[in-house]
């Protein structure tokens, strides 16, 4: 791996105010996820225990230590989207997908990947769209006012087969 | 007092009224992209350059009023703004070629805007008003608010510093360098502000700490961490007007003697992160941040620090320790952040909507702000009206208006004339009041006896159709995943009452669970270490206290009248109204509808997973949910 882009990110953060978050979060927008050999080289490099690390990358949601899918969707959770039906378009995307409902990512985090990794299904705690709830994301892109019926057209979008 | 005359700023001004060519401005907070603001933005660039149009087009933030987006601000010369509603790229043409024609007899318009106060400067004039358009303050969305800190919101360039200058913007960063710091904490002190990001601790008390410590060293933060679900005012107010954000914070560090800032943004909101990167580095290069601003010996800059997504940074100490590349976990006060804070030097900590009143107290004074709001609960509140109800959207009303105007009047009641059964204000901290208790006047004092909190300023409007249970244990899985994990009453209390409100609404609740639950909402309550903890029994304990009927359907006839806990209810076809369609049968993920064509469809319960796809793919409402409970069988 080469690790030259890590590199030039720990340079971008000399200061030490949200150096670690900072530099993490660079890496997984580089890499998708935290793959461990970079967290190795980070701790490394940084002179910080990569148990520390390895417990901010757990804790906070944003992180994850598998690679996600081609295209992220994540379903909003927030309390307006909860009342304006969010559980019923997640259980629906899981059915259209083909995920698993049963399976969990080893980190616990609800992140839930398609078999041929096009699609990485989790769910948000809020986007801050709470006007056009329901909402999800794909990737950069928010959805508002979703519906169940609208969700294979926006999956193909994404280049989503109807199996 | 250095006055500001630059060209830049007269040039801003001249384009912000449109003196001389027309004027389009496009509503570009998240909200109003996310439902296609962002093409029909496009669109108008693409059709400007490629017609040659003479029109200025600008981005601009949102006005509050986001069940009408995308929102486009149409401004001729000399004439009042006009702002058209639920605008797609398809009306972009149309538009275009009236503007420059100069037609004024546009389609979709909503309102017009001739006056607007934009507080820092005497309110401008931005036109002739039309004749036969409602003025925005005669429509009733509007007319009851009082817009303090959405002052620029949806009218000003939030990507340009000139228009912020323009609308009297650092004007009152000039005054208070020009006063002493403890004459800035005096005026603060005066005002009655207290702290927005929930909790309602006076400001002018907490800088008054910071500046009383002795440090070679002290930071000024902004907690942007808006993590309370259903709460996105600090989102608007970062993309619609950043540098009132920023003005409040160099007053803030002049006043506590802080050389460094830092804005903790929630990782959700990028584009907030963007614009006020881009606010930060415009500021610099005016010389409002940096070495020795405005020419006085003060200095002062600021940096961004995004989050990673924990709800439980939103606490000081554990946003600090996040801050510091730690995970965030509170840690008991005293020491509190003014006496050691990051990286143990005084800090002080506020939340966006604080920072932005402080331009406003300073520049007109804190006896003027104090004419806002009531008695010991002084100024606005910009509240996230969302839920059930029709005009969602963000709402600055003044601290002691009743729910009941908020909700009725602003909010004009449920979609499809359902009956309001509660609202949920603060978030995961606080609590559900009944519709019966609307008279309630909004404050900290007035919440906190209903047994809510005001919070951050979520207000979720629940209908007949939100059940309180389901509700209550929605809140608890959020705490229980946000819990830190440091203290036992929180990690395992809060699980604990998880695991009974999940039996209840999968009716297996028993009798005896709803004193338990009261008991040990009350331990929680009073032995957790942080906020979080000491709040999160709030939505169960106000639930239980003016819904307790709900919970006894639950338990005692497995039923759920509001039909949304999964486990208690079916999903049924209408034989006399099914067409026969096929729809549903062909949307079932699990093939679970079974029918003839022309004829009609039924559902095998075994197979159902209650996804309700059916329901609403149904165009003839022959799907029912229905909640049985024992009696039925």
């Amino acid at each position: 791996m080469d690790f030259k882009v890590v590199d030039e990110i720990i340079d971008k953060y000399k200061d030490p105010s949200g150096r670690i978050l900072g530099i993490l979060e660079d890496i997984q927008d580089t890499y998708n996820y935290l793959p461990k050999e970079v967290m190795v080289y980070v701790s490394k490099k940084l002179n910080v225990p990569l148990s520390s690390l390895y417990s901010v990358a757990t804790f906070y949601s944003f992180f994850n230590l598998e690679p996600v899918g081609e295209h992220l969707i994540s379903v909003c959770m927030g309390t307006a989207c909860h009342v304006k039906g969010a559980p019923e378009l997640l259980e629906s995307l899981k059915h259209l997908l083909g995920i698993d409902v049963n399976e969990v990512t080893d980190d616990g985090k609800f992140v839930l990947t398609t078999t041929d990794r096009k699609f990485s299904l989790s769910s948000a705690r809020c986007f801050g769209c709470c006007s056009m709830a329901p909402v999800i994301r794909i990737d950069d892109r928010i959805y508002g006012y979703v519906k169940i019926k609208d969700l294979p057209a926006i999956l193909k979008e994404y280049g989503w087969k109807e199996k | 007092m250095r006055v500001f005359t630059d060209s830049r700023i007269e040039k801003a001004e001249r384009e912000l009224l449109a003196a001389d060519k027309p004027r389009i401005s496009v509503g570009l907070a998240t909200c109003g992209i996310s439902v296609g603001g962002d093409r029909v933005f496009e669109e108008f660039k693409r059709l400007i350059e490629e017609k040659g149009y003479d029109v200025s087009l600008k981005k601009t933030g949102c006005i509050g009023f986001c069940k009408e987006e995308p929102l486009v601000n149409v401004k001729l010369p000399g004439k009042a703004i006009l702002v058209l509603h639920r605008v797609t790229p398809e009306d972009v043409p149309e538009i275009l070629q009236k503007v420059e024609s100069g037609d004024d007899s546009f389609n979709k318009v909503l309102f017009q805007i001739d006056v607007w106060d934009h507080k820092t400067v005497p309110p401008i004039s931005y036109g002739q008003p039309y004749e036969g358009i409602k003025r925005w303050q005669e429509i009733d969305f509007f007319k009851y608010q009082e817009k303090l800190v959405l002052r620029n919101a949806g009218i000003i360039d939030p990507e340009s510093i000139e228009e912020y200058l323009a609308v009297g913007g650092y004007r009152a960063l000039a005054k208070a360098l020009n006063m002493s710091p403890e004459e800035v904490i005096e005026e603060v002190k005066i005002s009655g502000l207290r702290g927005r990001g929930g909790a309602g601790f006076p400001t002018g008390l907490k800088w008054e700490f910071t500046r009383k410590e002795k440090s070679d060293k002290k930071y000024v933060i902004c907690n942007a961490d808006e993590g309370d679900p259903g709460a996105y005012m600090n989102r608007n107010e970062m993309e619609s007007d950043p540098h009132s954000l920023i003005e409040g914070m160099i007053i803030g560090a002049y006043a506590v003697g802080a050389d460094e800032g830092i804005i903790y943004v929630r990782a959700e909101y990028p584009l907030a992160v963007e614009r006020l990167q881009r606010a930060v580095e415009e500021a610099r290069e005016w010389g409002f941040l940096g070495k020795n601003i405005l020419g006085s010996d003060f200095s002062f800059d600021i940096k961004i620090v995004k989050g990673a997504g924990a709800f439980v940074c939103g606490e000081e100490t554990a946003l600090i320790a996040s801050i510091e590349g730690r995970i965030g976990r509170p840690r008991p006060r005293p020491p509190f952040p003014a006496q050691r804070g990051l990286w143990g030097k005084p800090t002080n900590i506020n939340n966006v909507e604080t920072w932005m009143n402080i331009p406003l107290i300073i520049l007109k004074g804190g006896e003027w702000f104090k004419q806002f709001g009531s008695e010991s609960n002084s100024g606005t509140k910009v509240f996230s009206l969302v839920g059930k109800v029709n005009n969602v959207g963000l709402v600055e009303v003044e601290l002691g208006t009743p729910l009941s105007r908020i909700v009725f009047d602003i909010g004009k009641g449920a979609p499809g004339g359902k009956k309001i059964k509660a609202v949920q204000t603060g978030g995961p901290s606080g609590g559900c009041i009944p519709e019966w208790l609307f008279d309630t006047p909004v404050d900290y004092v007035n919440l906190a006896k209903l047994g809510s909190i005001m919070g951050s300023g979520g207000i979720v409007v629940m209908d007949e159709d939100t059940c309180m249970v389901d509700t209550a244990r929605y809140f608890l899985d959020f705490t229980v995943d946000e819990s830190c994990g440091k203290c036992v009453p929180c990690r395992e209390g809060l699980k604990r009452m998880l695991d009974i409100l999940d039996d209840i609404t999968k009716g297996r609740g028993k009798k005896e669970d709803i004193s338990l639950l009261k008991e040990l909402a009350s331990t929680v309550k009073v032995t957790s270490l942080c906020g979080l903890g000491q709040t999160a029994p709030n939505p169960v304990i106000t639930t239980l206290k003016y819904f307790e009927d709900e919970y006894i359907e639950h338990v005692v006839r497995k039923r759920c009248p509001a039909k949304v806990c999964v486990e208690l209810i079916e999903y049924e076809i209408d034989e006399e109204a099914c067409t026969g369609c096929g729809m549903c049968a062909r949307r079932c993920p699990v093939s679970a509808i079974t029918g003839e064509i022309g004829k009609s469809f039924s559902i095998d319960k075994d197979k159902c997973i209650k996804c309700g796809t059916c329901l609403d793919v149904c165009k003839f409402n022959a799907v029912k949910k229905v909640s049985r409970g024992l009696e039925d069988g």
